[in-house]
Formats: C-alpha cells, structure tokens, sequence
C-alpha cells in the first residue's frame, strides 16, 4: 500500500510540474499585456511602461518562470496584478465559497443519485425504473447553468425565498450562508446526480449477475441483506472513479454557475483573471486546479484500495 | 451533512441571527457591472474605480454636476487671470481626511506632482500637462502657473484622476483609501461586495444614506434578477436593453434611459488598403444606417452622432446628416474606387454588447454593398494589444468613454492612424482658446473635419440605462462623468 501510494505521489508531482509549464508557455504566446489593460486607451507609454517595471513584466520570460516556480515552493503566490494584493489571501477568500459549493454539490448528486440508481436497479424494467432513467436524461440533457437562472426566476423573483445570488460571507451566520449556496449547488448537483443515478444502476445491475450473489442468496441471505452487503459495495467502484472524475467537471462547472449565480469563488475569480489578463493569478489558479483534479484521482485510488481489498496487494 | 458542517466550520463559521428587517432603510445596494480592480482614482484607468469611489470617498478641487457643469468641491472658489495662464484656487477651510488629517494647500501640489512624476500610473497624464509651477503662498491657497493657454484646464480637473489625496494615506489608497468625502471605506470582499459608510465629518450637508453597499454582477441575466428579487435596489447601468421593456412594467421599479459621453465608432484603420482611400470609407459610411444599428442592437435606445462630439456639449453641431444611407452611393463610390465587386475584410469586437451587436448589423449592410464581412470576436486584453497597440485590424467597434476626446485624431499614432496636420492645428487652436464661443466654432470645425474625412464612421452615444427601486430618488440619469454619488439618494 505504502509503495502504490508513493508512486501515485510521483506522479502526481510530474502532472503538476507539466501543467506549469504548459500554463505558463501558453500565457506567454497569447498576445495581450496586463499594464496596457490597468492604464487603458488614454495613457502614455511610459505610463504603461512605468507599471510592467513595477511588475517586473519586462524581465526575460525564463527569469519571470524561475520566480514564479520558486514562489509557489515557498508558498508565495505573487500579487494579483489586477487587484494588487497577495493571491494566497484572494484564493483563501474565494474558497470558502468554491468548497463548500463543491461538497454541498457532491452530496446533493451523491444523495439523490445512487439511491435513485440502486432504487431502479432493484425495480429494473418496471415503471419506477424506466421514470428514473426519463428523468436522469433530462438532467443530463438540462444545462446547468440555464437549470440554474430558471431555479433564480423560481425560488429567488417569484416565491422569494433564496437570494438571487451573492454571497454575503460566512461572517453573517451558517444559515444565510448556506441559503446563497443551495441554488447554485442544486444547479451543479443536477447533472451529476443524473449521471451517478444511471451508473449506479447499471453497476449494480452487473453486480446482480455476479455467482456471489446467487451464492448469498442460496445460503439463506435476504434479498435486502445480499443487497447491502454484497452488491452494493461492488458497484461502487465505478460510481467512486465517476465521484472522483466528476470533481474536474465540477470545477469547470463551477466557473460557469457562480457566474449565473454572481457568487465570489475561485470560478469567478479565474474568469475574471482571465477578462483582465491577470495572468498570474491565472497561472497560480490552473496550477491549483490541476493540483485539486490530481489530488481529488490520488484519493479515488486509494479509494479502490478501501473498496476493494485485492487492489491494496497490486 | 456532516462533511458540509465540518469544511464550514473549518472555514470559520459562526452561527449569527438573520438581519432584522423592520429598521428605517438608510442604506442602499447599488449593483454595478464591473468591479473595480483597486480604490485609488488616480492610478487606473478602469471606470469602475471613479464610479465607485469618485464624489463618494474622493474629491478633486472641483466637479462636474448632474449637468455636465463645473461646480466647487474643495475649492471654494477660483479666480483666473487675464492672460488665462494662472488659475488661483481658494480651498475650503476645516475640511479633514477620514483619517483625520487636514486638507491644505501641500495636499494639492503632491496630489498633482505625483500625477506628473516619470513613474506615475496616472491614466489621464494630459491633464496635467500644462501645469508650469504650483505654489502654495498659504495652506488654503493653490496658485498653479500654465505653460501656455489651456481651455479644457479646469475640466480635467473635474475628473476623478485629479482627486486630492493626502501624503500620508495616498501610498496605500488602492486597497485603503482615505480620502476627504462624504462617504468612507468600511470593507471590501473582492469578487462580491464593497462597502461605505457616511462619514460624520464631512464638510458638506449630511446625506440621507448611511451605508453604501456596492454588488458586482457581470452577467445581465443575473442584473436582472436581482432587481427583480429585491436584492439590489439600483443597477447602475444595466446591460441588456432587450429586458427593458420587462422592467418598465414591474410598478416597484423605475428606468430611466440616459447619456453618456461614450462616442461609439467603427473604427478604420486609415493607414491601410483599402481603407487609406477617402472614396472607400465614404463609401462605408454611406453604407450604413444608424437607425438600424441603434434599432437592432441597442433597442432603439441610444442617441445618433455624426462626428466625434458629444451632444451634451455646448460645441455639438449635428452631422448625423452630412453623410446619409444611401448603400447606391455606397456602390457606386466602391466602383470609382477600384472594387465594382466589393472586397473582403474583417471586423474585429471587444467583449461589450453594444460592440458585438452592432457589429453584426454593421456587417450585415456592408455586405448589401458587397464589401464580405468576417467577424473576429476578441477579448479585451487581446483588443487593446492587437487593435490598439499593433494597429492590427481593418475595421472594429468600440465606444470612446473619456469627456471631450476629439484630442486622439490628433494623435498621429493612434490607432485609426489618421494622420492630419491640419486637424492636429485646429484641435491645439481649439484647446488654447480661453474665450468660450471662439472655441466652440472652433470645434465646430474640428467635427466637421472628422467628417469631410470620414476617419471613422460615427454611430451613436452610449447609452446608460438606470434602473432603481420606484421610492429611491436621486440616482444620476445621466453621466457626464461616470460617477454615482451617493450623497444625492433619498429614500422617498
């Protein structure tokens, strides 16, 4: 376990050390020059001259690489060129609001997906089961961020009972907090539950097949027991990989929904990093998410390994 | 459940009381598009930064009013001597900043040395140009000496780049401002909200509001249901004309469309073939009607121009005739000039709406003409690089915000290329006139000349579209300046 673990750390070392220099290869071609940004139509060029010094913005590419690499060892981040403080704190700030919205998605498509799933696996081929896989192809073919300004007109304009979106910061209470983040988490949750509702079932439709079953069930288990303990447990391994896969997607998606939703979380702050060509902040938040997806495929892994005892032996 | 509970304890949550609701409003949510990226006017160039905090935590010598007209602020008078070379400002007398520092004469000149120094990141340097010499004979008095005669002097000193900071506080007003206002800075979560309060001390009349909550919503849609849900009680400027209508209809909301000093152009590229030739960009301009781009892309909403001027000003001629659709002229010119079959080009747009959807009307009547639009959809960064910088385009949509901008066609390199002397004599005969109705037919001229040369085709004025709660008076209809004081709101 200990040596699959440490080649799984590797490896994870290598894949963030390339999305570095990709990210940072990629910036560097795309034209566009943070100073000309801030200073805008009417100023001079030395102004616009005056801030790359400032920003060490004309400095070779490589020596500008060699900082910013030993920035992120030490744990420092730079100076958001547009909002000119440190992005560690920004990215902090920010991510109480991406996480939280994270899990609480997770949970919400994890609590109404596999029970849905399991639930038309044990009824396949009736009405409950073919009702189920109707409305998982609707979430799945519902965008979420159109699913999400209809949850807006519904709950926040018509009946009032959610905000419209903003955040007002976990300072104002659990509660109010909590009430900004149910929309947009339902909105991001609806796809995904959709997809774990349609592999659970299918996973637990094969495991149904399995001989172990029919050996449970001759030697006296209940339908309800040979359920629980044998068949469920085995077809979560794909439902885990899809948990683990689906965090990616939920990042992307995350960009997209807390912008409907106007929520300030790590989503908002990379699209906006990128309309105002606040590179670094850019590089710093690709290196980030890469490092979460890595992280996030690290965990499903060993995973496996508590799923599945054979694979902690491999 | 549990997981949720833990990453928010973990974020440092406490369990607080809901808000209560029954107190007396003395405060306001202004929703605004874009976020400011830092709190000091006079180091960017981004409007946000002036709207949020210009008249509100800053304030220059003196300021444009709701009517475009130059008012006192911190001075409370000024005289200007015969010669139009030396202007004295009185300043008022006990004004002190939020952090209790006093305003003097010193504040002035280092506010305005600090604009002119090599280093400075003042995005309006020009303004500051003509100054020869500032003294401060007392701590109440500024005497600032001219190179040479300039008309738009005390203009420019209207602008939220010329607000008066303190030495003490001016290094880190970008993320703490301290300014002389009526209004100061409480709090900023970046990416959502800002906040003020009214400061007690302030040297004016005591405002109605006491906080001031700014909220940043970049997608319209979002703008929209916010107002609708209560959650903002104002939109600054609201992004999608098409709503509108929905809005004028909701009785708790008021619209009110109003102006800009945003001239809205397509800009050509004059250096470049085909462009260089007068008969083709006659011949484009003739090809397009503005009522059909303000129609389609702007809902009808917004104000025709014929030249580079706003018609807010005095000096405004209307050309919006001088050049009329008339796509067989356009033909026809295109023919005399070398392509009886059109030609091929491209249109590149910044991000902004208005750009986009008139960009697509735009193309859409070139092409009735024959002339083959692509369109290059890019992002502002890579606009200002690509357009602006490296003049790498032939044709693009983009407003002109600053006040009383005709100045850029003077400018050889700037980027439609223009390249006129006699323009560049007549816009610097314009700007050392003193006397008012002489300068005014100068500019008069000066539109006309844009015109005779087609440099660009002129569409409209930006529009601004306010939107606010039916019992909130006050709210500035049109923008002169793009700021949004809140002194002037009133709960009715």
């Amino acid at each position: 376990m200990l040596g699959f673990a440490l080649r799984r750390f590797l490896g994870l070392l290598a894949t963030l050390a390339a999305t570095a220099v990709v990210v940072f290869v990629v910036l560097e071609i795309l034209p566009g020059d943070p100073a000309a940004v801030m200073m805008g139509v009417n100023a001079t060029p030395e102004t616009v001259a005056a801030v790359r010094a400032e920003y060490g913005l004309d400095q070779p590419a490589a020596l500008r690489f060699v900082h910013w690499i030993a920035g992120l060892m030490t744990g420092d981040l730079g100076n958001s060129y547009t909002y000119k403080v440190p992005i560690s704190g920004l990215i902090a700030e920010r991510g109480q609001v991406t996480l939280p919205l994270a899990l609480l998605a997770v949970t919400l498509a994890s609590s109404i997906g596999i029970p849905l799933g399991m639930l038309a696996a044990a009824r396949a081929n009736t009405r409950t089961d073919s009702a189920v896989m109707v409305l998982s192809q609707i979430g799945l073919a519902v965008p979420n961020f159109w699913f999400g300004i209809l949850l807006v007109l519904t709950f926040a304009v018509t009946l009032g009972w959610f905000p419209s979106g903003g955040f007002p910061g976990w300072s104002s209470g659990l509660w109010v907090g909590l009430r900004s983040l149910l929309l947009p988490a339902v909105a991001l949750a609806l796809p995904q539950a959709a997809i774990i509702a349609r592999l659970t079932r299918s996973a637990v439709l094969e495991a149904l097949q399995e001989d172990f079953v029919r050996t449970a069930r001759a030697k006296g288990l209940t339908w309800r027991q040979t359920m629980t303990g044998h068949v469920f447990r085995n077809a979560m391994t794909p439902v885990v990989t899809i948990l683990g896969l689906q965090f990616s997607v939920l990042v992307a998606g995350a960009i997209v929904i807390e912008n409907v939703f106007s929520l300030p979380g790590l989503g908002r702050l990379m699209f906006q990093s990128i309309s105002q060509h606040d590179i670094i902040v850019v590089k710093d938040l690709v290196v980030l998410f890469a490092g979460l997806v890595v992280v996030m495929n690290f965990l499903v892994d060993l995973a496996y390994g508590w799923i599945d005892p054979r694979l902690r032996k491999g | 459940m549990r997981l949720i509970l833990a990453a928010t304890l973990l974020a440092g949550v406490s369990l607080g009381a809901l808000p209560a609701l029954s107190q007396p409003k003395d405060s306001v949510t202004l929703c605004m598009t874009l976020e400011p990226p830092i709190l000091d006017p006079t180091q960017g160039a981004a409007q946000a930064i002036k709207e949020v905090t210009y008249g509100n935590i800053f304030e220059g010598l003196v300021a444009l009013d709701r009517t475009g007209k130059i008012v006192p602020k911190l001075a409370e008078s000024w005289s200007v001597s015969a010669d139009a070379l030396t202007y004295t400002f009185k300043l008022r007398a006990g004004v002190k900043y939020h952090d209790g520092a006093e305003l003097t004469s010193a504040d002035v000149k280092f506010s305005f040395d600090r604009a002119v120094a090599p280093d400075s990141k003042n995005a309006t340097k020009k303004v500051f140009a003509p100054i020869a010499s500032i003294e401060t004979p007392d701590p109440l008095t500024v005497k600032i000496t001219l190179k040479e005669v300039s008309a738009n002097f005390l203009f420019g000193l209207s602008y939220g780049d010329a607000s008066i900071l303190s030495p003490g506080s001016a290094k880190d007003a970008s993320t703490k401002p301290v300014g002389t206002g009526a209004y100061k800075y409480v709090d900023w979560s970046r990416g959502n909200r800002l906040q003020f309060t009214r400061n007690d001390g302030w040297w004016g009349p005591k405002p109605a509001i006491k906080d001031v909550i700014y909220r940043f919503i970049s997608d319209p849609q979002a703008q929209l249901a916010a107002i609708q849900a209560g959650d903002c009680d104002a939109l600054t400027n609201f992004g999608a004309s098409e709503s509108i209508e929905v809005l004028k209809k909701d009785p708790k909301l008021k619209v009110a469309v109003g102006n800009t000093e945003g001239e809205t152009i397509l800009a050509m590229n004059n250096a470049k073939a085909p462009f260089s030739d007068l008969r083709v960009r006659k011949a484009i301009a003739h090809a397009i009607d503005r009522k059909t781009v303000i129609d389609g892309a702007m809902n009808g909403a917004a104000t025709p121009i014929g030249s580079h001027f706003s018609p807010n000003h005095p000096a405004y001629v209307d050309l919006t005739g001088a050049v009329p659709y008339d796509p067989a002229k356009a033909k026809a010119l295109l023919k005399e000039a070398g392509f009886p079959n059109g030609f091929s080009t491209t249109l590149k747009l910044p991000p902004p709406s208005y750009a986009r959807r008139s960009g697509e009307i735009v193309a859409a009547m070139l092409g009735e003409v024959g002339i083959k639009v692509s369109i290059e959809p890019i992002e502002f960064p890579q606009w200002l690089e690509r357009v602006y910088k490296n003049k790498d385009y032939d044709l693009s949509i983009i407003a002109h915000t600053e006040p009383l901008d005709i100045e850029i066609y003077s400018r050889p390199d700037y980027y439609f290329q223009y390249k006129s002397e006699a323009f560049a004599k007549l816009n610097r005969q314009a700007e050392t006139t003193a006397d008012d109705a002489a300068r005014y037919k100068i500019y008069g001229e000066a539109q006309k000349m844009l015109v005779d040369d087609q440099v660009n085709v002129f569409l409209f004025m930006l529009p601004k579209t306010t939107v606010t709660r039916a019992n909130l008076v006050g709210m500035w209809e049109n923008w002169p300046l793009p700021v949004t004081p809140a002194t002037d709101l009133i709960w009715k």
